[in-house]
């Protein structure tokens, strides 16, 4: 089954297509290989290193240090593929027990930063330039922080992209009670807070969800007020874009405003910890209402089964804004064309829209006439 | 979006939704849930009925009805009428009085609380000092004698609840004042009995529960009497001229003590042990009723076999040789006997034998031979077996409803002929018919008040499905939901049970004398007979009715009695989908051959769905002669005038394995329900550990204290989570067909219309079919053709509960054959139609034949809320007569009702209505054409509400107060024309006649019910002219009984 990982013992007598790991847990290494070109399943490559380092009954987190010294999380087939193929030539991989793996998330210059912390905190304007490092081809946007200029500091408005994803959201909400300051001191008020989150899914992955977290808005409507299933309905049937305000739990991480994140004085080294290396990161402001409902999912309609020649053809004016919503200006343009075929790929793979039907019989619209 | 949530400031449109929209719910259909006390009031022939719940309901005429909840959630444990008055006592288990009186307020009575009070003892007496245990109001209604298990009795001075201590009769006081060698037993303990003289106010009786029987001198404080029984007493009854005390036991027997002037009677000279030899159950309560023909009336619950019979629940009656013990399928809560309520009449003359059951009233005729059972006119016992249906029709055309009733009253047969009749009908020719039945029968006995509510504008029908293989239809025009007609599916299949086995399979000779009473039968034979679904055509009288194993049934109403064979289909719809195994229950097998049927619904096709899925929905054309049927594997249509399948169409997705597994409600949650059952295990042990009794004190205790704080805290630990997941095409039950919806309309192109059928399913599909019904010259000889003409995925992919198409006038299609009776204006098939789909969680227009999305309404993406029930309504103005608009009702999961507009979506107004816990409630909601609904508020009673301001039904009635009228007599002695506004057709001229005893009479009155009111307020003012207060009183009484016994 795994017949992708080598122990690195053998490495010397393979081609070059072979990729040295080198996996660190504690203070303990271990070395291996993997098939650059064929590294194989996530899943596999998870058991593999936690085989190797006899700790198969400890729940953790992978990580690998990319070309800028980042350390980025591997969780998932397409970053796994990632950092074997972009290993050079050693894949440097760090493995964290999960408890201590949430306290210091991943995200860019996170490992030089636990290196030379110092240096780090007097460099800030230079590791600006971090953010404009050309976006990989294959990644999409998942999600971003929204809204960041009108909300407090302490909250988050997170968005969640599910179009061409196979992912599932993957996360639970559970009922609580909040802490909040009223008039006349503290006040327990109940509240609803994220409960669990799926490993592999999306709420996960983005990293900008965590455990705890209040939800305090579902789509620019407040839960206060609601039951827990109420906020359920409401999140299920926002899932096709889901707008998720939440007071994080770990206040750490707090995205700083743009006035403040200039002056380098005001930076605590945690409050660069949510740049992310995924274009999540992009900060998008005042998310115009239009802009909510325009990337509204369509019905299909089809036409008469009794002809089966058409295909469903999303038009490509609604998909740029599925996608284009999530993406900063000045994106090439070819990241864009990947996750519309994405999109294609995974209207096609619904075993509803397999009946092979060719482009251009199926009537399209667009989204709803508003009043 | 958005701006929809806006209230939108049009003023002319605000005080337009005023004049159209209004919330009220307005009456309680059906038995009260969990009746725990009983009174009655023969002055003003209203009954009462309390229940644990706290409320009280108040029944006379029908139509007649009051209700009052108290404001503590305990249970009423005893209700009693202030004799002769508008006031009644409550008594709770919470030991507190409650008194409650009927005020008339704008012309109409309201029930309403006056004052509460809680009986205090001495400081430092125990708690059951105080204790009520029997509650006497005195005739002079000044006064409430409460006894006590201390064995006192307490004296209350009304209205104020004021305790007079001085006048209370402790036990010692009458010890004292007992003869020697009676003081020497303990025979006190609590007060079981309290009765006041019939003839005498100044004397009491107390019967306390060791078996003595006092009988006790108010004004001279003394012992007149003495009774002593070696058996614990039970209760007493003193017969109408004093001059006899009948008191039950708890051996199962009774004694006789004639009262005389002798102070001591040595041993009771007859008694009486009706069911011995063997040991019996106690007599709980007993009535010995004298009649004009000498051999008297007993009357008692209880007292049956205990080792054989003691499980049953039964009232005996005796007569003159006669006996039979009245089995009830539940246990009695209390009972009373209607009798002459002139207390100056010379005998009881008992007629009725009322008896409130836990699920049910049954009432018995006795005057007439073989003492049958009286159908009361309401407090019908809806859930007889569970509901698992409802189905509502407005507006019954007069000849369907005919024969309805005609095939119904062939079904009552065995009961007795005094029945309450419902308002007389408007309609002139009803009303005839209304009218004979009325000559020819007896009147309804508990009749007390005038109900003043409008007849209602139309005849409604409200069709119930039960568990047993029932459809019910009960007459919902009014405040009395009535049983009209039973239709019963059983007979179609071979079930193990004989559906002949009749109410009473005792042989002639059996003792006891048990006789079966009463409808509430909740075990059903086989699950499978239950009934989903039902389709009622009012015009053609064609029925369709769908059930648990995947039977549809299509039935036609016939006048006459018939014998014929059923056709029977089979609908595969799995069609060629291989590999899957049906793990649920199996197909119900149909009685081969020709079947009899009464006259009524008669099935003539039965089509089996295979799987034998529950069915989920069906529709039926009637001027197709089509119907269709959806489960959870898919959908299919059926032509019943061929008698042959036009298609099936599996919905089911490759994929979902869980559809296969069985009947939905047993798979759907078995994760859910096993985490919740393990749940449930650990906290009842946990509690279970907390309530155990206390055990030897020190280590242990405290050991397991800490294991039950562990426990509680593990319980803490695990909070209710909920999973966040986008739906997917792979869900499980998307296939499950949700609404079958029949329209003739443009699918195709914008040119042609024609017949289609749609359908919605869970996974957010619309598949809508083209079809063709041959012309009707050529109906049998060409086949009905049907080809997929569209399919919808919507890409929220929620259930969709609705579907629903708009003509040119953005006016819901009218139903079938609708205009072919000039009962709708036809379609505008001009303009271009319009296709509404809901689905759980929003609303859509698209444009047909493109089907191009024109509107949307997002109902759970902006307030959490879902869909569960939905209805096209029209609703007029309270101010314009002709005025009105076309809009959906809808019924969210929260309970809120909102009214949602046509064709433009927005919501208009929005009244919380069920409580959001009351799943149940929710689930059976059903909304009416005319923006009514009724749901299930208990399994025994539907609550009606109203969203209309010009559709209501509500009870408005007056009950007149006894003492009012009386002073009103008094005062100036009016005709009966000034006595009361109301018109009335002419003057009576039956003065002092015999109402109840003469059939005669019965003739010679007018039509109308008030004039018979008239006439007893004459009688009635006559008589209030003596002086006294007894014969006040009397008049009282003798006024608003039901008609004068001595004259």
């Amino acid at each position: 089954m795994n017949r992708s990982f080598h122990k690195s013992q053998t490495l010397r007598f393979y081609d070059c297509s072979a990729v040295e790991v080198k996996s660190k847990f504690g203070a303990e290494f271990r070395r291996f290989s993997l098939d650059r070109q064929k590294p194989g399943k996530f899943e596999d490559f998870y058991k593999l290193v936690v085989h190797t380092h006899h700790i198969s009954n400890t729940e953790v987190t992978i990580g690998y240090a990319d070309v800028h010294g980042d350390l980025l999380p591997i969780n998932n087939d397409d970053n796994f593929c990632k950092a074997v193929s972009s290993a050079s030539p050693l894949l440097r991989v760090f493995i964290q027990k999960r408890e201590e793996a949430e306290h210091c998330s991943f995200g860019v210059g996170s490992l030089s930063r636990r290196r030379r912390p110092l240096a780090l905190r007097e460099d800030g304007p230079r590791r600006r330039t971090h953010l404009h490092i050309g976006l990989p081809h294959d990644f999409r946007p998942v999600s971003s922080i929204i809204d960041v200029d009108i909300l407090p500091e302490t909250h988050r408005r997170v968005r969640l992209y599910r179009h061409g994803c196979q992912k599932p959201l993957g996360f639970y909400i559970r009922d609580g009670t909040s802490v909040r300051v009223a008039p006349q001191g503290l006040e327990k008020v109940p509240g609803i807070f994220i409960s669990r989150m799926v490993p592999g899914g999306l709420a996960e992955s983005t990293g900008l969800l965590a455990v705890d977290d209040e939800v305090l808005e579902v789509n620019g409507i407040e839960v206060a007020g609601k039951t827990l299933d109420q906020v359920t309905d409401m999140m299920i049937a926002n899932s096709h874009n889901l707008i998720v305000t939440v007071k994080p739990a770990n206040q750490r991480n707090n995205v700083v405003r743009g006035s403040r994140a200039l002056g380098s004085s005001g930076r605590s080294s945690d409050s660069t910890a949510s740049r992310h290396s995924l274009p999540a990161a992009h900060v998008l402001q005042n998310l115009p209402p239009d802009e909510m409902e325009s990337d509204e999912e369509a019905d299909v309609v089809l036409e008469g089964v009794l002809e089966p020649r058409l295909v469903p053809r999303p038009p490509p004016g609604s998909l740029a804004r599925v996608n284009g919503a999530g993406l900063a200006p000045g994106l090439h343009s070819p990241g864009r064309e990947g996750s519309v075929q994405r999109l294609l790929s995974s209207l096609r793979s619904d075993p509803r829209h397999s009946l092979a039907l060719p482009p251009g019989g199926v009537e399209e619209h667009g989204p709803a006439v508003t009043l | 979006m958005r701006r929809f949530l806006r209230p939108g400031h049009d003023p002319a449109r605000e005080r337009l939704k005023r004049d159209l929209f209004q919330f009220n719910k307005t009456v309680e259909h059906g038995f009260p849930h969990q009746p725990s006390a009983l009174g009655y009031s023969p002055s003003l022939r209203i009954l009462a009925i309390g229940t644990r719940s706290g409320a009280i309901k108040l029944y006379g005429a029908p139509g007649v009805e009051f209700m009052g909840l108290h404001r503590e959630n305990n249970a009423a444990v005893q209700i009693h009428f202030l004799p002769g008055q508008c006031r009644l006592v409550t008594l709770l288990d919470d030991n507190s009085l409650h008194l409650w009186s009927l005020k008339v307020k704008g012309g109409v009575s309201e029930l309403q609380e006056d004052e509460s009070f809680t009986l205090r003892g001495p400081p430092g007496a125990a708690p059951s000092a105080t204790q009520i245990t029997v509650v006497l109001p005195h005739s002079s209604c000044q006064l409430l004698y409460l006894g006590t298990e201390s064995g006192s009795v307490f004296v209350v001075q009304l209205p104020a609840f004021r305790a007079l201590e001085d006048r209370t009769i402790s036990s010692e006081a009458v010890l004292q004042r007992l003869p020697e060698e009676v003081r020497h037993r303990r025979a006190f303990e609590m007060v079981e009995a309290l009765q006041e003289h019939p003839r005498d106010p100044n004397q009491i009786l107390i019967g306390y529960s060791r078996g003595l029987v006092v009988i006790w001198d108010l004004q001279g404080s003394c012992v007149l009497c003495h009774f002593l029984s070696s058996q614990q007493l039970e209760n007493v009854c003193w017969q109408r001229d004093g001059h006899l005390i009948v008191s039950c036991h708890s051996d199962g027997g009774y004694c006789q003590w004639p009262v005389s002037s002798d102070t001591l009677q040595p041993e009771p000279p007859r008694s009486c042990v009706p069911y011995g030899p063997f040991p019996c159950k106690a007599i709980t309560k007993i009535f010995w009723l004298t009649t004009k023909q000498g051999l008297p009336f007993t009357i008692f619950q209880g007292g049956m076999p205990r080792a054989s019979y003691g499980d049953r629940h039964c009232i005996s009656v005796v007569h003159n040789g006669q006996q039979t013990a009245f089995d009830f399928t539940s246990r009695v809560i209390d009972f009373t006997v209607l009798t002459e309520a002139n207390p100056e009449a010379a005998f009881d003359d008992p007629y009725a034998l009322v008896v409130l059951a836990e699920e049910e009233l049954v009432v018995i005729d006795l005057q007439t031979a073989g003492w049958p059972p009286v159908q009361p006119p309401y407090l019908a016992s809806l859930h007889c077996s569970a509901i698992t249906c409802s189905h509502h029709v407005s507006n019954i055309p007069l000849k369907l409803w005919e024969r309805i009733i005609a095939a119904g009253s062939r079904q009552n047969t065995h009961f007795s002929t005094m029945v309450g009749l419902a308002p007389a009908p408007p309609q002139p020719r009803a009303r005839l018919a209304h009218e004979l039945l009325r000559h020819l029968l007896q009147e309804w006995p508990i009749n007390g008040g005038t109900s003043l509510a409008p007849a209602p504008p139309q005849r409604d029908l409200l069709l119930t499905g039960h568990e047993d293989g029932t459809v019910r239809f009960w007459d919902a025009s009014g405040v009395c939901l009535r049983l009209l007609y039973k239709l019963s599916t059983v007979r179609v299949f071979l079930t193990d049970t004989d559906p002949n086995d009749s109410l009473n399979a005792q042989g002639e000779d059996e003792w006891p004398p048990l006789r079966k009473v009463g409808s509430f039968d909740p075990y059903s034979d086989d699950p499978r007979l239950g009934i989903q679904k039902i389709f009622l055509c009012k015009y053609s009288g064609y029925l369709a009715v769908a059930g648990t194993a995947g039977q549809v049934l299509v039935l036609e109403l016939n006048d006459e009695e018939a014998e014929h064979a059923v056709e029977q289909v089979e609908a595969d719809l799995l069609q060629d989908q291989e590999g899957y195994r049906w793990k649920g229950h199996e197909r119900l097998c149909a009685r081969p051959g020709p079947v009899h049927f009464e006259p009524g619904f008669q099935p003539f096709v039965l089509v089996q769905c295979q799987p034998p899925a529950v069915v989920t929905s069906l529709a039926l054309h009637s001027e197709w002669r089509l119907v269709a049927f959806g489960t959870s594997h898919g959908f299919g249509l059926f032509d019943h005038q061929q008698r042959r399948q036009v298609f099936v169409k599996c919905t089911l997705h490759p994929n979902d394995q869980l559809a296969l597994e069985g009947p939905l409600s047993r798979v759907k949650s078995l994760k859910k329900s096993l985490r919740q059952s393990f749940r449930r295990i650990r906290r009842s042990r946990v509690s279970s550990r907390k309530r155990r009794p206390a055990g030897p004190p020190g280590e242990v205790q405290e050991g397991r204290s800490r294991a039950e704080r562990t426990g509680l805290q593990n319980v803490e630990l695990a909070p209710v989570q909920r999973k966040i997941e986008a739906r997917s095409a792979e869900d499980s039950f998307t296939g499950f067909v949700r609404t079958l919806y029949f329209a003739d309309t443009y699918l195709r192109d914008s040119f042609r219309h024609c017949p289609s059928l749609w359908a919605g399913t869970n996974g957010g599909t619309v598949y809508a079919f083209a079809l063709r019904v041959p012309p009707a010259e050529r109906r049998m000889d060409e086949p009905v053709r049907a080809e997929q003409a569209k399919e919808i995925q919507l890409m929220h992919r929620a259930p969709v509960v609705g579907i629903l198409v708009l003509d040119g006038h953005s006016v819901p299609l009218p139903e079938p054959l609708e205009v072919a009776h000039d009962l709708s204006k036809s379609p505008d098939m001009q303009g271009s139609h319009q296709l509404l789909v809901v689905s759980e969680e929003q609303f859509k227009v698209f444009a047909l034949p493109g089907v191009s999305a024109r509107l949307k309404l997002k109902l759970t993406a902006l307030e959490g809320s879902r869909v569960r029930r939905v209805g096209a309504a029209h609703f007029g103005s309270c101010r314009a007569e002709r005025y009105r608009e076309h809009h959906l009702a809808v019924l969210t999961n929260l309970g809120d009702i909102q009214v949602v507009s046509l064709p433009l979506l927005k919501p208009q107004v929005r009244y919380s209505c069920i409580r959001r816990e009351d799943v149940s409630g929710i689930a059976s909601c059903v909304f009416t054409k005319h923006g009514q609904g009724f749901y299930l508020i208990s399994p025994s009673e539907f609550e009606r509400f109203s969203l209309s301001t010009k559709w209501l039904v509500e009870p408005r009635c007056l009950v007149d107060s006894a003492e009012t009228k009386n002073h009103s007599r008094l005062c100036d002695r009016p005709g009966p024309e000034k006595a009361s506004g109301r018109a009335r057709n002419s003057g009576s001229q039956s003065d002092g006649e015999e109402r109840r005893s003469g059939p005669v009479m019965e003739h010679a009155l007018l039509n109308d019910e008030r004039v018979l009111k008239e006439i007893q307020s004459t009688l009635e003012g006559d008589r209030g002219s003596c002086g006294d207060w007894r014969s006040q009183r009397a008049a009282v009484g003798y006024g608003l009984s039901n008609g004068g016994g001595c004259s």
